[in-house]
């Protein structure tokens, strides 16, 4: 999690990163079967290098542009332009020079190779729980079915904030945090994403991102005036044209920090508002906070001066990552059920459609991993079942199962979105088959240790065939 | 209702029942939890005691996130070593969250436990919720 500005940029391998930074438990190729880290069966559409220890967005392309800009450019400043400074003026100028492209560097790969903050999706049982609570908060559905709001509203220092659900990640969003289209995460203090960083720009790494565009634009200014200063001085000696001509790096040095320098120090200038008054990006452009919203509306997040929000925004405390990359997935922990849904659509729509997309693969499934005995597990649950009918399910005994049921439903779904992951993230091995690591945790979650291997234990099966129709039973209720 | 399940359902019953405590969010973004005692509690434990470990955890969640000299000076000397001083040492975040995990563990073992629950830490739901697991066997939850 944490590294040192020296880490190697390239796009690494998965296998020559591997033995790069191997630790005793990551040889044994026979045990990377079997238990795999948490990175790995990660829901959100990011890219893992060095075993789980570096983040990235899905869309790394802009971010290679801007290494090749800095590199390049600062580069040719200190191959074409230092020497003549360093001989005529001073040789702090390429000093100067050297700490502050150190820094910029640094800075650029810990905001994008950091994680912003990214909020874990909820377990199935949370998202159950939750379900519940907006359930019972809503009261019986009557006839002409329509979705809960979901939203809750919080007081939060005199400002009444609305905290919405996030049907990806099936969590109340805690306030100043947002769902990252690109990246399928939420993401906490969201500030925007940003190409150019390849990464989101959230709580965890929006100092890095800052300190980056103040020193980029102060080793933007210092180049272009060291460059034009450089010029001018061969150009007393020689005449224009001929400096030119002995050093032509330094146009296209003038040239590329021209056109930053607008944008950079904009951008610092812009960033720096935003710090002193606390406000997120987001915040920014929905103009949340703004007076023009209404009289007493104001931001609730600010300490009040710039000094101490800048002080907060830059030396507080930094939070470790939430998402637990680097550890191993154990066979009995509930996988957060993943249902990937682009657009905010009509909820219970996007919800029964899925399942309507997930049934004839469910019961194929069941098909395959059953024999004989699911049939007649269906008929015995006929009974109890149907009892279950129109009622809200609040009848405890029976949510455990109910919500495995769902959660089940929802787990085959995220199989084949955890498939689509996989195949579009470069560093799975390719010894590993993607067995289905979701599907695991409902089996296991009854109690029964189901791992990969044992995935077709007949006990497990006529549970997880249980309670997929239990699930099912839940959703006609519905 | 319990003699329509079978032995399977009731294990499963048991051993998944969870209950959950929800962040409180109106001081803003730190980390704090609900205080108000959950209704499928009310027959475990006491609520007191509840209350108490629910403060504690708040308290100790407002120490790691506490803005103060300490604070900033951590983040100055980490900004002006370009961050590589964490690689030898921890942040002060990490640290209490070590002392959260072991207040954790002693509520477990003092009092949590001989009562049939387990109460989680909440870093391993990604400070979303508390959650007090019972489990017990057999017997069919409440």
């Amino acid at each position: 999690m944490h590294l040192g500005v020296e880490e190697p940029i390239r796009e690494c391998q998965y296998n020559q990163i591997c033995t790069h930074n191997s630790s005793p438990m990551d040889t044994p190729h026979t045990k990377k079967k079997k238990i795999k880290r948490k990175w790995q069966v990660f829901q959100g559409r990011n890219k893992f290098y060095c075993n789980g220890r570096i983040m990235m967005a899905k869309q790394t392309g802009v971010f290679y542009l801007t290494m090749v800009l800095i590199l390049v450019t600062s580069g040719l400043f200190f191959a074409f332009d230092c020497p003549f400074l360093a001989s005529n003026l001073t040789p702090a100028i390429p000093a100067i020079g050297g700490v502050l492209f150190i820094f910029v560097m640094g800075m650029l790969l810990r905001a994008s190779f950091t994680d912003p903050g990214v909020l874990p999706r909820a377990t199935p049982e949370e998202a159950a729980d939750i379900e519940r609570q907006i359930d019972t908060t809503n009261g019986p559905s009557g006839p002409g079915y329509r979705p809960p709001p979901r939203t809750r509203e919080v007081l939060i220092n005199g400002q009444t904030v609305k905290l919405k659900y996030c049907f990806t990640c099936k969590i109340f969003r805690p306030p100043r945090a947002s769902h990252c289209s690109l990246c399928d995460n939420c993401v906490e203090r969201f500030d925007h994403h940003c190409p150019w960083v390849g990464n989101c720009v959230g709580r965890r790494n929006y100092r890095f991102f800052y300190l980056f565009i103040l020193s980029l634009s102060f080793l933007t200014i210092f180049i272009f005036a060291f460059v034009i200063t450089h010029v001018i001085l061969r150009s007393n000696r020689t005449g224009l044209l001929s400096a030119l001509k002995d050093s032509p790096a330094s146009v296209l040095e003038v040239v590329v920090c021209f056109f930053s320098v607008w944008s950079i120090v904009g951008l610092s200038g812009f960033h720096t508002y935003l710090i002193s008054s606390n406000q997120t990006t987001n915040e920014d452009i929905k103009g949340s906070w703004s007076s023009k919203r209404g009289k007493g509306n104001y931001n609730p997040y600010s300490y009040g001066n710039f000094i101490t929000n800048f002080c907060a925004a830059l030396c507080g405390p930094l939070p470790p990552s939430l998402i637990d990359r680097r550890g191993f997935v154990q066979p009995d922990t509930p996988q957060p059920a993943a249902q990937t849904n682009g657009s905010g659509a009509c909820p219970s729509n996007q919800v029964q459609s899925h399942m309507a997309a997930t049934n004839p693969l469910l019961h194929s499934q069941t098909v395959i991993l059953g024999g004989g005995a699911p049939l007649q597990a269906k008929t015995s649950l006929g009974g109890p079942c149907s009892t279950l009918g129109p009622s809200q399910p609040s009848l405890p005994s029976s949510i455990p199962g109910l919500s495995c049921g769902g959660e089940l439903m929802a787990l085959r779904d995220s199989e084949i979105h955890c498939h689509h992951h996989l195949h579009h993230q470069h560093f799975i091995s390719p010894e590993e088959t993607p067995s289905p690591p979701a599907a695991l945790p409902c089996a296991t979650h009854l109690g029964h240790h189901v791992h990969p291997a044992q995935l077709f234990d007949p006990a497990s099966q006529d549970s997880l065939h249980e309670d997929s129709v239990r699930g099912l039973v839940k959703l006609s209720s519905v | 209702m319990a003699e329509t399940h079978s032995l399977q359902d009731l294990r499963q019953a048991a051993v998944a029942s969870k209950v959950f405590v929800q962040r409180d969010y109106s001081s803003g973004t730190i980390c704090k939890f609900q205080t108000k005692f959950p209704a499928e509690l009310e027959s475990r434990i006491d609520k007191q005691q509840f209350e108490e470990t629910v403060q504690t955890l708040n308290n100790l969640y407002a120490e790691a996130e506490k803005l103060g000299g300490r604070s900033y000076l951590e983040g100055c000397l980490a900004c002006l070593t370009a961050y590589t001083i964490f690689l030898c040492m921890e942040t002060h975040y990490e640290k209490v969250l070590k002392k959260i995990a072991k207040y954790i563990q002693e509520q477990n073992e003092k009092i949590y436990a001989p009562l049939g629950l387990l109460l989680t830490d909440p870093i391993e739901r990604g400070l979303r919720v508390v959650s007090f697991l019972h489990h017990a066997g057999l017997s069919v939850p409440w």
